[in-house]
């Protein structure tokens, strides 16, 4: 008898490996998905009721292979119904079956995968759906759950996704040297977004949306693994561990969400902050500087603070200068104005945002409104931070940060009287 | 992003249009469904019943009232809610568009459980 999380964990482990046998045998990314799927969850309920097998691996192998040629009987029939004059190979030739069912699992298969579920012919929403089921080995009902929509609507988004990688022409292999950079940005890209996506859950019912962070950190291990040189890979993890390291103490137990300076700190985890600081002082040591990489040097300065006093803020403002070098966006300038703030005083910080009153990308922004409310807060103008915490608290769609911004605004009220 | 798509039509001006001209309408509508829920963009649909069956619940003097069909004199009335989930505003908005035949559509951001600290 074997637990359920265990066959759950195997089975996840072992799916980009499986999935990446089927595609070099029969290189259809929409079938073999489908059938690893099935032999999924066939595993599933047979590992748990008869134990797992001598070799997982090739199990699972053989049971989506049999699958496969099912499907690919189905659809040579159909194509000789309809072309019938065309002499295609009989279908025994096509599903012979193979000879690497025990070869060892190429170490590569990931990495393809992850290119391949990270195409850019695809949408963003795309992107994440099929990474978390082709290379997580997650059920599309869990990914439903997790980003909160009707299974249909997951299943249908992850078949779309599956014909247009089948409509750009897209092959399980590494993409050419010259791409390769600009496919790998896609793809840290992805694991963010989904990082993102269950950091930003608080409690209660978004709790399957957490367990989002957890799936990104193992995917960025995963490819940190595979990519052990790329300074950005190993950024992104790093930077994932030191944010998720702050999530017991991000948000009260009613939701409700805890300002970074607020936090109690004793609630952090000092292993993935001590795993993550590891890391990324290695990385900066020795690979080209990126984006990832200053994230979660500065993620680094603010959790190795004991008390938020105790911030290293002239070291953070350095780095965020280093940011707006390599990836000026409005997000980052907002950040930098309010490490600027700390070092230099609010109104060298709101001097700083006021360049970005004429930026159209943040235009009507509630994080806008909410940096400046803060800073004219620090300033001492309470009836500007007020306004600002309002219109911040208008203009988010967010509940709980809708609820926090409620709360400055009425706090400033009070003070005023 | 979830957005809500809201579609406001007179249920009087809608009566009085020619039958091929409704048809053509519809068809725009179930096309554009089809298409989203292919996508994966498509969350939900409700399709409100006729407004002469609205109970309509307010408390002008301090005492509850019911009466029957929509408040006031309104003109338009609310005859589709489309929930969809999209990666932009613009994406929504694109959606929202084909719908503003014979209507008005409203697109509005549904509010999210999660959030950022700051």
């Amino acid at each position: 008898m074997t637990t359920e999380p265990e066959v759950e964990e195997l089975l996840r482990q072992l799916t980009p490996q499986v999935l990446g046998a089927l595609l070099r045998r029969y290189g259809q990314f929409d079938l073999c998905e489908d059938a690893v799927q099935e032999a999924l969850l066939a595993a599933a309920v047979q590992w748990q009721e008869k134990g797992v097998p001598e070799r997982p691996r090739g199990w699972l192998i053989t049971v989506a292979a049999r699958r496969m040629t099912d499907q690919l009987r189905v659809e040579s029939a159909r194509r000789r119904r309809e072309q019938a004059a065309a002499a295609l190979s009989p279908p025994d030739e096509l599903v012979a079956p193979g000879s690497d069912v025990d070869l060892p699992p190429d170490r590569d298969d990931t990495l393809r995968l992850l290119f391949l579920c990270c195409h850019p012919a695809l949408s963003p929403a795309s992107q994440v759906a099929l990474t978390l089921r082709a290379v997580g080995g997650l059920a599309t009902a869990q990914i439903a759950r997790a980003f909160l929509v009707p299974e249909a609507t997951m299943a249908q988004r992850i078949s779309r996704a599956k014909q247009s990688i089948k409509a750009a022409g897209a092959r399980f292999s590494l993409p050419p040297e010259e791409e390769r950079a600009d496919r790998l940005r896609v793809v840290l890209q992805v694991l963010y977004l989904i990082f993102n996506e269950g950091y930003a859950a608080s409690s209660g019912p978004d709790l399957q949306r957490a367990d989002l962070t957890t799936e990104a950190i193992r995917l960025a291990r995963d490819l940190h693994r595979l990519l052990p040189d790329d300074g950005e890979v190993a950024g992104l993890l790093a930077l994932m561990l030191l944010t998720d390291a702050r999530r017991p103490a991000r948000t009260l137990p009613d939701g409700s969400l805890v300002p970074l300076a607020e936090q109690d700190r004793r609630l952090w985890d000092a292993d993935a902050i001590a795993e993550g600081a590891a890391l990324i002082t290695e990385t900066l040591s020795r690979a080209a500087v990126g984006p990832y990489q200053l994230q979660a040097a500065i993620a680094a300065v603010h959790d190795e603070a004991a008390h938020a006093e105790e911030t290293d803020w002239p070291q953070i403002l350095a780095l965020y200068q280093l940011l707006e070098g390599v990836a000026a966006n409005p997000i980052v300038t907002l950040n930098h104005a309010v490490a600027v703030a700390m070092v230099r005083g609010p109104l060298a910080g709101l001097d700083l945002l006021a360049t970005l009153d004429t930026d159209d990308r943040l235009a009507g922004h509630h994080r806008l409104d909410a940096v400046s409310a803060h800073l004219l807060e620090m300033a001492g103008d309470t009836a500007g931070a007020r306004e600002r915490y309002r219109a911040a608290a208008r203009r988010t769609t967010s509940l709980p940060e809708q609820r926090y911004l409620e709360a400055r605004a009425a706090r400033l009220r009070n003070q005023a009287r | 992003m979830k957005y809500v798509v809201l579609i406001y039509s007179n249920p009087a001006a809608w009566r009085a249009l020619p039958a091929e001209e409704v048809d053509r309408v519809i068809k725009v509508h179930n096309d554009l469904l089809d298409e989203l829920a292919e996508s994966g963009e498509l969350v939900n649909i409700y399709r409100l019943a006729d407004a002469a069956n609205t109970k309509t619940l307010a408390r002008p003097n301090e005492l509850p009232v019911v009466t029957d069909g929509p408040f006031g004199e309104s003109k338009e009335v609310l005859a589709s809610l489309w929930e969809i989930d999209v990666d932009r505003v613009e994406r929504a908005i694109e959606i929202a568009e084909p719908l503003t035949q014979h209507a008005t559509v409203e697109v509005r951001p549904l509010m999210d459980a999660a959030g950022m600290e700051m």
